[in-house]
């Protein structure tokens, strides 16, 4: 009788699939049981409406109030959304510090018939989900109280789905690479997915245009992939606000998408192979079932 | 004198820890003097070096931690300060901006270092351990506190050093003195405060770690760190105030920058003499909620919980 190769048996469609629902359906146990729904649910609004509110009081005691600058809206959307990126990239990477350091959980994981990186979307997939009640609530809020100036009969749906969905796929594979590099760093690195969704947030372009930075700066923003996925969903949204400023007004939206989508592309390939370049050498060293106590 | 085997086992054992040995006559006839133990003021000293040591030592044997977090209060720093550029600010609330960001390092150190701090100690088995030894609680704390207060000092330096140099902040200080008063008394008050939550974090689980991150941007936001906190309404602004770092953030701005006397909340005398009160009620607060907290921790059962 041939011996089954846990590799291909993990990589075949229906583990994977299996892998990614568990892990989703497990993430969300983590994220939420913890406390009752209610408020779990007010701990889901709160923390994101007050990181909005530092920038809107801010914004409101230079310009006295004047929220209907298309600037506002800008640093406002941007904000909203860049909620994704936090949540879904660093969602991933913490899962490896949650099961190796925390739980202790992960050499359990690794000797079991699943696909470790749908594994580790699939923990992401909670924190995604929280991460777009806190949007949504973010962007009402913004409409409602704010003047944000989004009316759902002038938001350009297709570009903003497509957008949408290819901007949360290259966030996921930000996500594992972050993963696969953790699994490398003993010592608890917390600090990983904050440090790196910290720059980007610099650098993307999320809260100011590009053009504020200084000029030998810029070019770090033009290579990041969430620069051109924020401006997507400006544009749809709100495409004259988007418009209003210099950033990317020589491309089209296509040609938006298609950077988009080559970048994600890139990162994906990057993703695949650093992840199992990283798994590898974390076995060789011994790291999967690394305690540090910190 | 001729050693017996056990005897001088005992007296090469570099360790030699009170306890393997027999009573004291015993000790004697071996020939090794009993480890004298300190009680009273300088037991309580002693246990406050001993936990302000890891706080200090610890983090420069942790190179990457230390680099981390100066370079995190440092981007979000650099945001900010973009976000006033980009909407014209005056020059002053770029320095605004960087002495808030240095000032969050010492709410993160308070929060996750000093609140959550016996929640991390019952997950590591060690708050039992904390609970048998003959000292203090309160010296426990107090080291804690003075160690990440020293080691959170530097970093908050740093980043102020780095962020008036990126950004070419002005400062024009009116009173040295003064600004010595309100730092210190913002510290006390400040960890007082962290000492008086860490007790009621010993009857928390995995509750803590949600109560912790969830106390991070709406205090970033009501106490003023990037703003006046007078642009609040009158009563905000004083139910803000239960947290030194408000007063604290807003006596600082009104004395090291030009328009600051004009933002401020109230004036820095007054301000000066309510962190003061706050510093004596918080650690009053400290030792009466630990001493409760603990009994009703042992009473529950709840000191070696651990709840994943």
């Amino acid at each position: 009788m041939q011996p089954t190769n846990p590799q291909t048996t993990n990589n075949n469609p229906s583990s994977i699939s299996r892998s990614f629902r568990i892990a989703t359906w497990l993430g969300w146990q983590i994220e939420s049981n913890w406390t009752d729904p209610f408020l779990f649910a007010i701990y889901s609004i709160i923390k994101p409406l007050a990181g909005a509110v530092i920038l809107v009081v801010m914004y409101s005691v230079i310009t006295s109030g004047d929220f209907a600058d298309p600037i506002f809206t800008y640093i406002y959307l941007g904000n909203a959304f860049y909620l994704y990126v936090g949540a879904v990239m660093s969602g991933i990477s913490w899962a490896v510090l949650d099961d190796r350091e925390h739980y202790k959980t992960l050499k359990y994981i690794y000797v079991a018939p699943i696909n470790i990186p749908a594994y580790f979307i699939g923990r992401g997939v909670a924190k995604f989900l929280v991460g777009s009640i806190s949007v949504f609530i973010t962007i009402i809020f913004g409409v409602l109280f704010l003047h944000v100036d989004v009316d759902p009969a002038t938001i350009n749906w297709p570009l903003f789905l497509i957008s949408l969905v290819i901007g949360i796929v290259m966030l996921a594979m930000m996500g594992l690479i972050l993963a696969g590099i953790s699994l490398l760093i003993v010592n608890h690195v917390w600090f990983i997915g904050d440090a790196v969704a910290g720059a980007l947030f610099l650098f993307s372009g999320a809260i100011f245009p590009l053009e504020i930075l200084p000029v030998w700066l810029r070019p770090i923003g033009y290579i990041i992939p969430i620069s051109y996925w924020l401006e997507l969903l400006r544009r749809s949204l709100v495409g004259e606000v988007a418009e209003a400023f210099p950033t990317f007004q020589n491309l089209s939206n296509p040609q938006l998408i298609g950077i988009l989508l080559g970048l994600t592309i890139i990162f994906g390939i990057i993703a695949r192979f650093l992840f199992r370049y990283c798994e590898h050498v974390a076995q060789e060293r011994g790291l999967i079932d690394m305690v540090t106590n910190y | 004198m001729r050693l017996s085997r056990k005897a001088i086992q005992v007296s090469n054992n570099p360790f030699p820890l009170p306890q393997v040995f027999p009573p004291q006559n015993d000790a004697k006839q071996l020939g090794v003097e009993r480890l004298h133990k300190n009680s009273g003021w300088r037991l309580f000293l002693q246990t406050v070096i001993a936990r302000a040591y890891p706080r200090i030592i610890g983090q420069q044997r942790e190179k990457s931690w230390l680099f981390f977090d100066i370079l995190l209060p440092l981007l979000s720093v650099c945001a900010f300060v973009f976000v006033y550029k980009a909407i014209n600010a005056p020059e002053d609330y770029i320095g605004f901006v960087v002495i808030g960001g240095a000032m969050t390092a010492f709410w993160m150190n308070v929060l996750w270092s000093m609140s959550s701090q016996l929640y991390w100690e019952k997950e590591q088995g060690n708050l039992a351990l904390f609970i048998i030894t003959p000292t203090s609680m309160m010296a426990i704390l107090l080291g804690m506190a003075l160690g990440g207060l020293l080691a959170t000092t530097l970093r908050a330096l740093v980043i102020i050093l780095l962020g008036s140099l990126f950004f070419n902040v002005q400062y024009a200080v009116t009173s040295f003195a003064q600004l010595f008063a309100v730092f210190i008394f913002t510290m006390i008050a400040l960890y007082g405060l962290g000492m008086m939550s860490a007790s009621l974090y010993l009857l928390l689980s995995r509750e803590a770690w949600h109560i912790s991150s969830l106390a991070q941007e709406p205090i970033y936001l009501f106490s003023g760190f990037y703003f006046p906190i007078k642009n609040f309404s009158f009563w905000i602004s004083a139910a803000a105030s239960i947290i030194p770092l408000t007063l604290g953030l807003d006596a600082m701005r009104q004395l090291v920058f030009k328009s600051g006397p004009s933002l401020g909340f109230l004036s820095v005398q007054v301000e000066i003499i309510i962190l003061f009160i706050l510093s004596i009620v918080f650690l009053i607060a400290a030792k009466l909620m630990l001493a409760h907290m603990e009994k009703l921790a042992i009473r529950e059962g709840r000191l070696t919980e651990n709840r994943r």
